[in-house]
């Protein structure tokens, strides 16, 4: 638990994980309305067009609008799918993403917990969010659920193993697996500067763990209708849209903690001065979000400016470029820190 | 508190053990041994080896039975018998029941404390990434190596295996 705490109205006190845990949560939720809006007025702007502006003020409410449809939406369930699972299966996404908030730290202090293992426990909670897709899949008892599904699965197991070398690339110039002691580490020289082809290779698999163009085999419309939601209908199939930007907004926040700097500003410790507690707090979260807004944006930038790989293609650089490369890169880092500390 | 912890579980881990057994449809014993591998994962929370706890998710839950869900669901899997297809009030009469009980058996488990032993700083210190890593390394580094050998040959025979190409006697 991080330290510290506050008076609320001086009557109530409130230890500082709690505060961090309710607004980490409250903006996990809210980023998906937020992101969903932000994606069809970017998409509209790349395309040349309004997109939605009539609810609500320059199209503010439409999340809202859109959520009403969801919820009013008729549920059907296929006859022969197996219901159980269909039913629980678009909650998995959803509970593992929100998991994560646990060990994320939004500024100097301010974090929920800081368990000595925090980045696999990242890397172990985004692997079981392949059950909820593999499930939907499966329990729809329908040919273009199951290969979308199958596809889904298979895409995110190949892509962790690139992401968990980046990972441990990162780990390796902080010289711990406490999200916190990472975020520290990176006061004077951003990862990106020290290991940017770690970066890279990051990006790029978070990309593909959000099964985001253009990754997005898994929805590929001409091949598989809507891949593992085609048999959803309303708010179920609200779980998946609310589990995809969820998970793009979670990749925004890894990529900003790993590579960018986390809460600092750039060589932040060279010139920054001692600020006052409270003031630290507002700068760090303001820089944190800004980062963390900037990825998003780069997320669905991406989505309407790079047309969708093919299958083979998708596996071939997961497996036969990434992953190589990402080995290469950890041992290049090793050597050149054992270099930095023992040599030089 | 942590006892209440320990207890629930516990029963989850044995319960779900048993489910995967007892259940008829394949897919679903495959999910229960995932909740059985989640829960034990807690109680090793509980004890603090955190290290061993999310390995125990990362690989057993996160990835090996994903592997294993695949293989099942792409075999054809017999129809299962539904028991529970309709609600009916005596299941909702079981269900209070059960609250009721287990209400009563924490309420009667309230004193116990000596389940779970005292974790000292000592047994703290073992569970760390940085106890177990400094223990692999030197102390066991031989059977260390020896797995680490032994999966590559299990990997490199698997991709053998899998691209082992069967000749065709009469080509079309």
């Amino acid at each position: 638990m991080s330290p510290g705490g506050f008076e609320l109205f001086s009557l109530l006190y409130i230890p500082t994980w709690v505060a961090v845990l309710a607004i980490g949560l409250f903006s996990y939720l809210n980023s998906a309305a937020i992101l969903v809006y932000a994606e069809r007025r970017v998409a509209s702007f790349i395309q040349n067009r309004v997109g939605p502006n009539r609810v609500g003020p320059a199209g503010l409410l439409q999340p809202v609008a859109d959520v009403v449809k969801l919820l009013l939406k008729e549920d059907v369930t296929p006859t022969h799918g197996y219901k159980v699972l269909h039913a629980v299966a678009p909650m998995i996404p959803v509970i593992t993403a929100l998991m994560s908030v646990a060990v994320i730290p939004f500024g100097e202090g301010l974090y929920v917990t800081d368990i000595n293992a925090g980045v696999l426990y990242i890397l172990a909670v985004a692997s079981l969010g392949v059950y909820g897709v593999t499930l939907a899949g499966w329990s729809s008892n329908s040919k273009y659920s199951l290969l979308g599904g199958l596809r889904a699965a298979a895409q995110m197991i190949s892509y962790e193993l690139p992401m968990g070398m980046a990972v441990a690339s990162a780990v390796l110039v902080a010289g711990s697996l406490s999200m916190v002691e990472i975020a520290a580490s990176q006061e004077y020289l951003w990862n990106i500067f020290i290991n940017p082809i770690g970066a890279v290779i990051f990006i790029v698999a978070a990309f593909a763990e959000a099964n985001r163009t253009p990754f997005d085999l898994v929805e590929a419309e001409q091949e598989l209708v809507g891949g593992f939601h085609t048999e959803y209908s309303g708010m179920k199939f609200g779980m998946f849209f609310l589990a995809e930007y969820m998970h793009v907004f979670i990749g925004s926040i890894l990529i900003t903690t790993f590579f960018f700097g986390s809460y600092h500003l750039p060589f932040a410790g060279y010139w920054l001065p001692e600020l006052s507690p409270l003031l630290k707090g507002v700068l760090d979260v303001s820089v944190f979000s800004a980062k963390v807004v900037f990825w998003c944006f780069v997320f669905i930038w991406v989505r309407w400016t790079i047309p969708r790989f093919k299958y083979n293609q998708v596996m071939k650089l997961g497996w036969a470029r990434l992953l190589p490369l990402s080995i290469l890169n950890f041992m290049i880092i090793a050597a050149g820190l054992y270099i930095y500390h023992n040599v030089l | 508190m942590t006892v209440y912890i320990f207890i629930v579980l516990a029963v989850l881990a044995i319960a779900s053990a048993l489910a995967m057994v007892i259940n008829k449809n394949v897919v679903n014993s495959a999910l229960f041994l995932v909740l059985n591998m989640v829960s034990l994962a807690g109680i090793y929370l509980l004890l603090n080896a955190q290290f061993l706890a999310i390995i125990q998710i990362l690989v057993y839950a996160g990835a090996i039975m994903v592997l294993f869900l695949f293989v099942i669901m792409l075999l054809n899997v017999e129809q299962e018998e539904k028991l529970f297809d309709k609600f009916r009030v005596k299941y909702f009469l079981a269900f209070l029941l059960g609250v009721a009980v287990t209400g009563q058996i924490f309420y009667s488990l309230a004193g116990v404390t000596d389940m779970l032993p005292e974790i000292s700083d000592k047994m703290a210190a073992v569970g760390t990434v940085e106890a177990v890593g400094d223990v692999l390394f030197t102390t066991y580094l031989l059977p260390f190596e020896l797995t680490a050998i032994l999966l590559t040959a299990a990997v490199v025979g698997a991709l053998m295996i899998a691209q082992h190409k069967i000749k065709r006697t009469e080509e079309i």
